[in-house]
């Protein structure tokens, strides 16, 4: 298989400094967190709910001030260049695209409108814009056939194509795509999925995937992070942190005892020190 | 045909025309509202100050003549021009945009994510502030619009005797309808029309819509809802614009203009605050419901219903449709 490997190339678009996040001026959500994502990976940010994980999704495309959050230490980088300070319109136009959580279509918009707003910061031709609109339709055949339904109206696997496709529209190179599977049965984010690992391997889009989902996103991402209360506890190759046991034990669900905290686990402080 | 019946006739097609203005101002209210959901109570000073702007431009005024005055020791209050409004009239749109931009700048910026009732209380803040500054720039007396693109073509007034003589030839009697009434007609549903194909078939206009929809996503995809809400408040502000002209060449830009607002309020409560359809619908239907009104019912009870026929009904509407004759049904998520 070659889902063994790191991912994409050796080149790191995207870095993340040891960042601590505080909402309202007082909560302290995020405690230090850092992680790099490589050019043509995708990288998986796991972790329970509470974990900060749309947090850190929401520092990088700087959504996080539109909801009175703050980066008060550390640094993001895009490109070598820092996010800090610019609005969220400069970090699409960058190549930088959330999917949020929740989808987030625009209810009252056609499915075609929606996956048009996509390409607002584009200054392209009406031509240009229509071979994106066909190249998203490739991807998502369901689209076409419901393009000129509200997408208020469609199912929530439908939404989240149209979340997905309306950011492929801005042309980006790094997606950053928030909870996919929320709320979707099984076979849907087998599917949604599948076409995320397409996307990733024959247009070369960069993906940092948050998902509580463990199963799933280790099975289609390169590497991944594990989030606990605002920190990275453990990272590693996707494959190495399948096989690993406390993985297995505590996020696939492989144990009688349910799903418990890394702090309750020994090795853990151990598997710390070795990490940093 | 009997009589009374033909008056009705009459009083229905004036109140149509009312109601035109009406919905005009209810118009502005809900391109806020739905793109902010601020409930901006200052949207009838607009029309006031819009139109006092006009007026004022086209006459030569010196804005804030007195001020200036006071602190020079000068006394001038004309430039000493007189101005065609096709020259005053894209003077005044570029004022209320950058009226627009002032507001969203130095008040809306800093209240992004606050309560409703705060965004509201602000406007009402607003409203006076936006009424003093109408004042100190261009004077408190009643003043006379006359709208001429140039000095021949001008905004027709008087009887329209098309339609006195066809009524006269068809009843036996002529109906009354003003010219202007009539323009304003026309320049709403051209206005409409406009608006209608802004927000359908433009990038900015889609936008627009979408900011309306969900403003996180609208941020996530690049959308600058600093930039949505400047074009916003400026395409009110060029609403309560055309307003202001039609009200104002009709009985002239005073004060009370800003009164006409109140009006709007209970055609909302019609309409539903979201519409831009309920907004005419509702314009036209207190518009011809008042003046019907006071046909049939005031003089029974000693008349001037049309004080209070539309709050009646707006409270009727209230108990009964709360969301309105066209309230957007709310999408319940899957
Ligand atoms: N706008 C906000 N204001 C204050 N606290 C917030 C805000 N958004 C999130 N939080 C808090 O930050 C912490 C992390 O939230 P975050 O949404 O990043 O977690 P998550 O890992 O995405 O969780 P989930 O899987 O449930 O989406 C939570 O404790 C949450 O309550
Ligand atoms: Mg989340």
């Amino acid at each position: 298989m070659d889902m063994l490997d790191a991912g994409g190339t050796e080149e790191t678009v995207l870095e993340v400094n040891n960042i601590e996040v505080i909402y309202n001026h007082v909560i302290l959500v995020l405690k230090g967190v850092s992680l790099s994502v490589p050019k043509g990976g995708i990288t998986a940010l796991l972790g329970g709910n509470g974990a900060g994980k749309t947090t850190t999704l929401k520092a990088i495309s700087n959504l996080l001030h539109s909801e009175r959050g703050e980066v008060t230490k550390g640094s993001i980088t895009y490109r070598g260049k820092s996010t800090q300070g610019r609005d969220p319109a400069d970090m699409v136009k960058a190549g930088v695209i959330q999917v949020m959580e929740g989808r987030h279509c625009f209810e009252h918009l056609t499915v075609e409108e929606n996956l048009l707003t996509g390409a607002y910061t584009r200054g392209s031709s009406t031509a240009d814009i229509n071979r994106d609109l066909e190249m998203v339709y490739t991807y998502f055949p369901r689209l076409k056939e419901r393009r000129r339904s509200q997408a208020g109206y469609t199912s929530g696997g439908e939404q989240q194509m149209v979340a997905i496709g309306r950011a492929l529209m801005s042309r980006p190179e790094t997606i950053l795509l928030d909870e996919p599977s929320m709320g979707l049965a099984p076979q849907l984010v087998e599917q949604i999925f599948g076409i995320v690992k397409s996307l990733n391997e024959n247009e070369g889009y960069t993906f940092l995937l948050a998902e509580q989902n463990t199963n799933v996103a280790l099975r289609f991402a390169h590497y991944g992070y594990i989030l606990e209360s605002g920190r990275v506890v453990m990272d590693g190759p996707a494959a190495e942190l399948r096989e690993n046991p406390d993985v297995k034990e505590f996020y696939l669900g492989m144990s009688d005892e349910g799903r418990k905290s890394f702090r309750d686990v020994r090795s853990y402080r151990r598997r710390k020190r070795w990490l940093s | 045909m009997p009589e009374q019946l033909v008056f009705a006739m009459e009083v229905f097609l004036n109140g149509l025309m009312a109601g035109v203005l009406y919905a005009l101002v209810a118009l502005g209210f809900v391109l806020i509202y739905k793109a902010s959901g601020i409930f901006n109570f200052a949207q009838g000073v607009m029309a006031l100050f819009a139109a006092m702007t006009l007026v004022g431009i086209q006459n030569g005024q010196i804005p804030f003549a007195p001020l200036i005055n006071a602190t020079l020791g000068t006394n001038a209050h004309f430039f000493g021009w007189n101005l065609p409004s096709a020259i005053s009239l894209p003077l005044t749109v570029g004022v209320m945009i950058l009226l627009a931009w002032a507001v969203q700048r130095f008040v809306f910026r800093h209240l992004v994510g606050q309560e409703p009732i705060i965004l509201f209380m602000a406007t009402i803040g607003l409203a006076y502030f936006l009424e003093g500054v109408a004042d100190l720039m261009w004077g408190s007396e009643i003043k006379k619009l006359d709208f001429c693109l140039t000095a021949e073509t001008c905004l027709p007034q008087g009887i329209n005797l098309a339609i006195d003589e066809a009524t006269y030839n068809w009843f036996g009697y002529g109906f009354f309808i003003d010219n202007l009434d009539i323009t304003a007609a026309i320049v709403a549903v051209l206005l409409v029309g406009a608006l209608v194909a802004f927000s359908q078939y433009t990038k900015h206009g889609r936008a627009m819509r979408a900011v309306a929809d969900d403003h996180q996503a609208a941020l996530s995809v690049g959308i600058s809802l600093d930039f949505i809400w400047v074009l916003v408040w400026s395409v009110a502000g060029f609403v309560a614009l055309v307003a202001g002209i039609m009200w104002g060449a009709k009985s002239g830009v005073q004060f009370s203009l800003s009164l006409i607002a109140l009006k709007a309020l209970p055609v909302l409560m019609l309409g539903g605050f979201t519409s831009i359809p309920g907004a005419i619908v509702g314009g036209l239907i207190i518009g011809v419901g008042e003046k019907l009104f006071e046909f049939a019912i005031g003089p029974m009870v000693g008349g001037a219903t049309e004080n209070w026929f539309a709050y009646v009904l707006a409270l009727l509407f209230l108990v009964f449709r709360p969301q309105g004759l066209f309230g957007e049904k709310i999408i319940e998520r899957v």
